[in-house]
């Protein structure tokens, strides 16, 4: 491999956009196909069809066969609350590789000393989503308890087509929550999305079990396709 | 944090900048219950130095051992193990499974 190839595959990756590199292991030959270019490439369709299934493997196009290295935008978890459970969710985030961006505008929650190397943001979940995004690959975890915060979070999640969805509270904070959302517009088939109680029944009790029974939720959903039935 | 793909495909630029002899093992076809799947990494340098993984840790070593040979000569290989005979205990899967391994330098 060129190391400019992998420099830009690393860019890429980083960049959040979709990429799928493709050598051909008999000739010695590759290439990157950035996610713009993808539509217009000559594989094109082999290309969208092993991206769509979040993939690599080898495919056979022509006479030719070809391994595809597929690489799709890292999984991110979006979290609104700088609480106690993100702190907690942080450093098992990174580990298992997942983005974690934390939202509050409490400023008094969100200080770089609670959450060193995470991806800090002291301002309203509105302003910061709609600058942000929420795509395919993205989880949208709501923790606050408040709902001035955390409900327009979940309008925004609600309204995306985000993997995951998931908002903390009691059966009963959870039912006042659909109330608010089912005034809002949203119909019970768009709530049924929101996990509540979030998180796996694991019996979790700390701030770090709540964290571990939520990411494992949120892998769950993410790997859950490629589960073979028992 | 050197457990996930972003990691490893991160340092195997990092240390062939360095001026580092870098190969690049990639899983390209798996049969039955292989451990990783197909676009799973490991990066060797030319001291064996590696990060990441292609199975389980069973055949890492043979790979690492070819690596060298691909940093040396800069030919690219397809390596396939699999769990045949007792010889095979010391590199391929106990699992039973069949993989393939692609090792390249980077230039």
């Amino acid at each position: 491999m060129e190391l400019s190839t992998l420099a830009a595959l690393n860019e890429e990756r980083q960049a959040r956009r979709a990429a799928v590199l493709v050598s051909d292991l008999s000739a010695g030959t590759q290439r990157l196909v950035k996610q713009a270019a993808i539509a217009g490439d000559p594989l094109a369709d082999v290309l969208e069809r092993q991206l769509r299934s979040g993939k690599s493997g080898m495919v056979e196009a022509g006479d030719r066969s070809y391994f595809l290295t597929v690489q799709a935008p890292h999984p991110r978890v979006v979290v609104t609350g700088a609480v106690h459970i993100s702190q907690a969710m942080a450093p098992m985030a990174r580990a298992l590789d997942l983005d974690l961006v934390v939202i509050d505008p409490r400023t008094a929650f969100a200080t770089p000393e609670r959450f060193p190397d995470v991806t800090l943001l002291a301002e309203w979940p509105e302003e910061t989503i709609g600058r942000i995004g929420l795509d395919a690959y993205t989880a949208f975890v709501a923790l606050t308890h408040d709902p001035k915060i955390d409900d327009p979070g979940l309008v925004a999640a609600l309204r995306s087509d985000c993997f995951y969805i998931g908002a903390l509270g009691s059966r009963k904070t959870h039912g006042r929550r659909l109330e608010r959302l089912t005034e809002a517009g949203f119909e019970a088939s768009a709530t049924s999305r929101i996990h509540a109680p979030i998180g796996l029944d694991i019996g979790a009790v700390s701030p770090a079990e709540i964290a571990l029974a939520i990411l494992a939720e949120i892998v769950a959903t993410l790997r859950g396709p490629r589960r073979k039935p028992a | 944090m050197i457990s996930t793909e972003t990691d490893i495909l991160r340092a195997a630029e990092d240390w062939a900048r360095a001026g580092r002899g870098v190969a690049i093992a990639t899983v390209v076809e798996t049969w039955g219950s292989a451990p990783r799947p197909a676009g799973s990494h490991l990066v060797i340098d030319g001291a064996g130095n590696f990060l990441g993984s292609v199975s389980g840790g069973c055949v890492e070593g043979a790979v690492v051992a070819e690596a060298a040979d691909v940093i040396a000569d800069g030919k690219a290989r397809l390596l396939e193990f699999g769990v045949a005979d007792e010889a095979a205990w010391q590199v391929g899967l106990s699992c039973g499974g069949r993989i393939k391994v692609y090792v390249e330098k980077v230039n």
